[in-house]
């Protein structure tokens, strides 16, 4: 670029009114050996702008993807267990009424043959009475 | 989206988010906290990223936003960073004469700016974007947008004649 030009469009660098191309030519000319004297205090501007743009981001990028979250598992094996827990309860306290009611039952059954036993044998003081009305009126 | 994907949307521009995040932070591990930061809340929104016309500039104004809000809590924390624009006599006269050093000193001028000047500056003639792209990524008007950077320019041409005239390099 002409030194004239480069003046020129320094100046309109200086107001915000360059262009992209312009400010790229601006730097290809600051960076290289031809640049006029009574310029140079603008070299390390324009070296620094130059330089600035190669910095890297050199972190690394910690992307969590979704994994499987072990957290609901616990959840949900509890809620299983409560069910469990809940249903199994019922489940063994029907099964022990039916064992009491049949238990319940036998026993009451025992009862009632003995007690038809008792009567059977009940049915001799009758006769007992029977026959001492008969000695009373005798 | 796969992580693959996702790092092939966001390979092209993240450096420049760095560069953003350390040109208003100034600190290297602050900047990339801050970069590790919005990449990861770019990935934990990735489906609202999909809806973006431009997943860069959005990017851009994110890694803005959250280096400003950083800048901030740390003045009201009373934990600002002082940067101190002096060298060491000694020493850098010797070193005056390198370019490394005059490069160091630019890099001074613009840490001087204010953060708007200096976010600005580093969006234009760092990263050469358009100024519609800038408008768009500071919410600002264009007219703004020049003038912030016509003063940053002016103001570190200032400094920076001033260095010539009476340093050694």
């Amino acid at each position: 670029m002409e030194l004239a030009s480069v003046k020129i469009v320094l100046g309109k660098y200086l107001e915000g009114e360059t262009t992209v191309a312009e400010e790229a030519q601006l730097r290809e000319y600051f960076s290289g050996d031809q640049v006029a004297p009574e310029l140079e205090a603008y070299r390390p501007l324009f070296a620094y702008f130059s330089e600035a743009r190669d910095e890297r981001f050199t972190g690394q990028v910690p992307l969590k993807t979704r994994r499987f979250d072990y957290r609901w598992l616990s959840v949900a094996a509890v809620g299983v267990l409560m069910f469990g827990l809940y249903f199994g309860n019922r489940y063994r306290e029907q099964r022990e009424a039916e064992f009491a009611y049949n238990e319940t039952r036998k026993a009451l059954g025992m009862i009632a043959q003995n007690l038809d036993r008792g009567t059977e044998k009940v049915a001799y003081i009758a006769e007992f009475d029977e026959a001492k009305q008969k000695i009373y009126k005798n | 989206m796969t992580q693959n994907e996702f790092m092939q949307i966001v390979n092209p521009f993240k450096d420049k988010l760095y560069r953003l995040a350390k040109r208003l932070l100034i600190s290297s591990e602050e900047a990339e906290d801050a970069t590790q930061e919005i990449l990861m809340k770019l990935w934990a929104g990735k489906k609202k990223m999909e809806r973006y016309a431009n997943v860069e500039a959005f990017a851009m104004t994110m890694t803005k936003n959250f280096c400003l809000d950083r800048l901030k809590s740390k003045q009201s924390g009373n934990l600002k960073l002082v940067h101190s624009n002096y060298t060491d006599g000694q020493t850098s006269l010797q070193k005056q004469v390198e370019v490394k050093d005059s490069l160091d000193w630019v890099g001074k001028i613009v840490e001087g700016l204010p953060e708007q000047q200096r976010l600005i500056l580093q969006l234009r003639d760092v990263e050469s974007y358009e100024f519609e792209e800038i408008e768009k990524m500071l919410d600002m008007k264009p007219t703004a947008v020049r003038v912030a950077l016509s003063r940053a320019r002016k103001a570190v041409r200032e400094q920076l004649l001033e260095k010539h005239r009476y340093g050694i390099g």
